[in-house]
């Protein structure tokens, strides 16, 4: 006989199958399912409404029909570019064998596709970027968190620069960031492009606050009575630190470096528009300075993938969060 | 006989913005191997200080303290403390814990079978072992207590340091775990001082009772002889001679001697009722 558990949240939809509905059930269903179908609905008829009236010079502003509308045509074009791609290294395949079959000395030379990036690649590029730099800015954060959380002097000397750097704005640091860039990554071979490293050191710039603040206070919290164990136990200052100050500190660091990956999410959109790097970014851009009659259904399309997979992305940290933390109860939604 | 642990004219000074404050003045105590000794006093007297003297945790102003011929100056596993709110690492299991105070002190001397033995071997002491796999959230505050006990022991201190270990548990929880201690000491024959404020407590466990008169400047003010035989049993004693004769020695001086004058908490009008703890 197998037994099937269902989890809490299913529990409504088990009871409206089977037809039993307790006045509890209905209130949770009403409060996952019919309120948040209710709220979108009635944002699509607003901004439908409004977009309506909203005349620009490329044209009536997107309603969610139109947007829609472009999302498949945008997928449309990333199946076509895929199929143009595929085409292009079948014909070269055919080229060589057929050449090789009449000079085999003759090295071939292999040619990658250069169309245009589509949204999808886009987006993927967006999130390679957005991790490079979001790593990048947790790996100098968090032993830096550490380190001004254990010693005192430390914090002093740089909780100034601290405050003074972390309300600054992406777009004031990317010009920096270009020049020392291009002035520094001289290279005949890059292994990247420029653009990329703009946008990543922009990115980690932006977003390493708040790990390094929460990591340090995280530190500093521990509790004197684990301290007191740790002294007890004679534990040497490598021990300390990692038995003691890090599983302490972890839930903290945590809640920094949610903060982080969601402000590394929104920074890199404006980094990569700037430094034309091949993302989100860009294809906002580029849309814009396009101005067909599509670009703001378009640019639409980006806003909600934007907001989409900076979504997934906190909640995939929440994960990573409730799956190596020992205390749960540190766990925000 | 010479002494395993001797206070000798313990001092202790605090500097505050108010100028300096003297906690402790010439503490002397001596203390003999396999002895259990407690300290009793009103809050705020200066007996955790006293206890923090002997961990090493606190650094004595004047005078000093000496284990074994060696002066105490810094924390160590052969002062092993029980913390009074357990102070367990809450990310690790109950063996666990033990495991790291075993680990750092017998890692030269104990293979990895005869760590773990040894671990499981001090959980067992306690009536742990059932549970040992579980985190300090899972168990309740007297389990947790229990292994703080475990983890100190594991470290075979030369003297076994606690601080108020049983304040925060239930009557019933007390009870038992007042009944364990009393078989480890008679089993293990460990040297202990222990913190309470607890005047049945302090009779029922110790060889002495160190009575600490009230601060500033706090010092020992008399110290009882509890002539009891071992094993000793709650129930008989209750109406026993001598332990009732000695409770009320140290109820004495506690009420009557080192009477605790506080002050009445201010009632401003008849409805609002403030009930101050007394601690």
């Amino acid at each position: 006989m197998v037994t099937l558990t269902f989890p809490t949240w299913m529990e409504p939809y088990r009871a409206l199958a089977t037809g039993k509905m307790s006045g509890e059930q209905w209130q949770a269903l009403l409060r996952q399912l019919i309120w948040p179908v209710l709220g979108i609905a009635a944002f699509l008829l607003l901004w439908q409404l409004a977009a309506q009236r909203i005349d620009t010079s490329l044209g009536q502003f997107p309603g969610p029909s139109q947007v829609w509308e472009q999302a498949g045509s945008l997928l449309d074009e990333h199946q076509a570019s895929r199929a143009k791609e595929a085409a292009f290294h079948e014909r070269q395949e055919k080229y060589i064998a057929s050449r090789l079959a009449q000079q085999p000395e003759w090295e071939p030379v292999y040619r990658s596709y250069t169309g245009a990036p589509t949204f999808f690649d886009q987006i993927g590029t967006s999130l390679i970027t957005v991790m490079s730099g979001f790593l990048l800015a947790s790996m100098i954060a968090i032993p830096l968190g550490i380190f001004i959380g254990l010693s005192s002097t430390a914090h002093a000397a740089m909780n100034p620069l601290i405050q003074l750097f972390k309300p600054v704005s992406p777009l004031a640091w990317l010009p920096l960031v270009t020049m020392v860039v291009s002035a520094v990554y001289v290279t005949d071979d890059p292994l990247v492009a420029k653009s990329f490293l703009t946008s990543m050191f922009t990115v980690s710039l932006c977003c390493l606050w708040p790990t390094l603040m929460n990591t340090a206070v995280g530190v500093t919290s521990v509790s004197q009575d684990l301290t007191n164990v740790s002294r007890v136990l004679r534990l040497n200052a490598m021990s300390h630190v990692r038995k003691i100050v890090l599983p302490s500190a972890l839930p903290m660091m945590f809640t920094g470096l949610r903060l982080s990956l969601g402000i590394a999410w929104m920074v890199l959109i404006a980094a990569e528009m700037l430094a034309q790097n091949p993302g989100l970014g860009k294809f906002v851009w580029d849309e814009f300075q396009n101005g067909s009659s599509q670009s703001l259904g378009r640019i639409m399309v980006a806003v909600i993938v934007i907001g989409l997979i900076g979504f997934l992305l906190d909640r995939l940290m929440l994960m990573l969060q409730r799956a190596l933390v020992w205390d749960k109860s540190s766990v925000q939604r | 006989m010479k002494a395993l642990l001797e206070l000798s004219n313990v001092g202790m000074k605090f500097d505050t913005p108010k100028g300096q404050f003297e906690a402790l003045k010439d503490v002397n105590l001596k203390i003999e191997s396999g002895e259990f000794v407690s300290l009793i006093g009103h809050s705020g007297c200066g007996k955790s200080t006293v206890l923090n003297i002997v961990a090493g945790l606190l650094q004595a102003t004047d005078g000093g303290v000496i284990l074994d011929k060696q002066e105490v100056t810094e924390p160590g596993p052969e002062r092993a403390v029980v913390f009074q709110n357990h102070s367990l690492l809450p990310w690790l299991s109950a063996f666990e814990n033990v495991e790291l105070a075993v680990k750092q002190v017998f890692k030269k001397t104990k293979s990895k079978a005869e760590i773990r033995d040894w671990v499981e071997h001090n959980l067992e002491l306690v009536h742990m072992a059932h549970a040992m796999h579980k985190k300090p959230d899972e168990i309740s505050g007297g389990m947790k207590q229990r292994v703080g006990i475990a983890r100190a022991l594991a470290m075979q201190p030369q003297v076994l340091l606690m601080d108020e270990p049983f304040g925060a548990l239930d009557a019933l929880t007390r009870a038992h775990l007042q009944d364990s201690l009393m078989e480890i000491h008679a089993q293990l024959g460990t040297t202990v001082i222990m913190i309470t404020h607890d005047v049945d407590e302090a009779v029922l466990l110790s060889d002495r009772i160190v009575m600490m008169t009230n601060g500033p400047s706090a010092t020992i003010g008399e110290i009882l002889d509890v002539k009891l035989p071992r094993p000793r049993d709650r129930l008989a004693l209750a109406d026993d001679p001598t332990f009732v004769r000695c409770r009320q020695q140290v109820l004495q001086f506690l009420y009557e001697k080192q009477r605790k004058v506080e002050p009445m908490p201010k009632r401003n009008s008849a409805n609002t009722e403030r009930v101050r703890k007394r601690a």
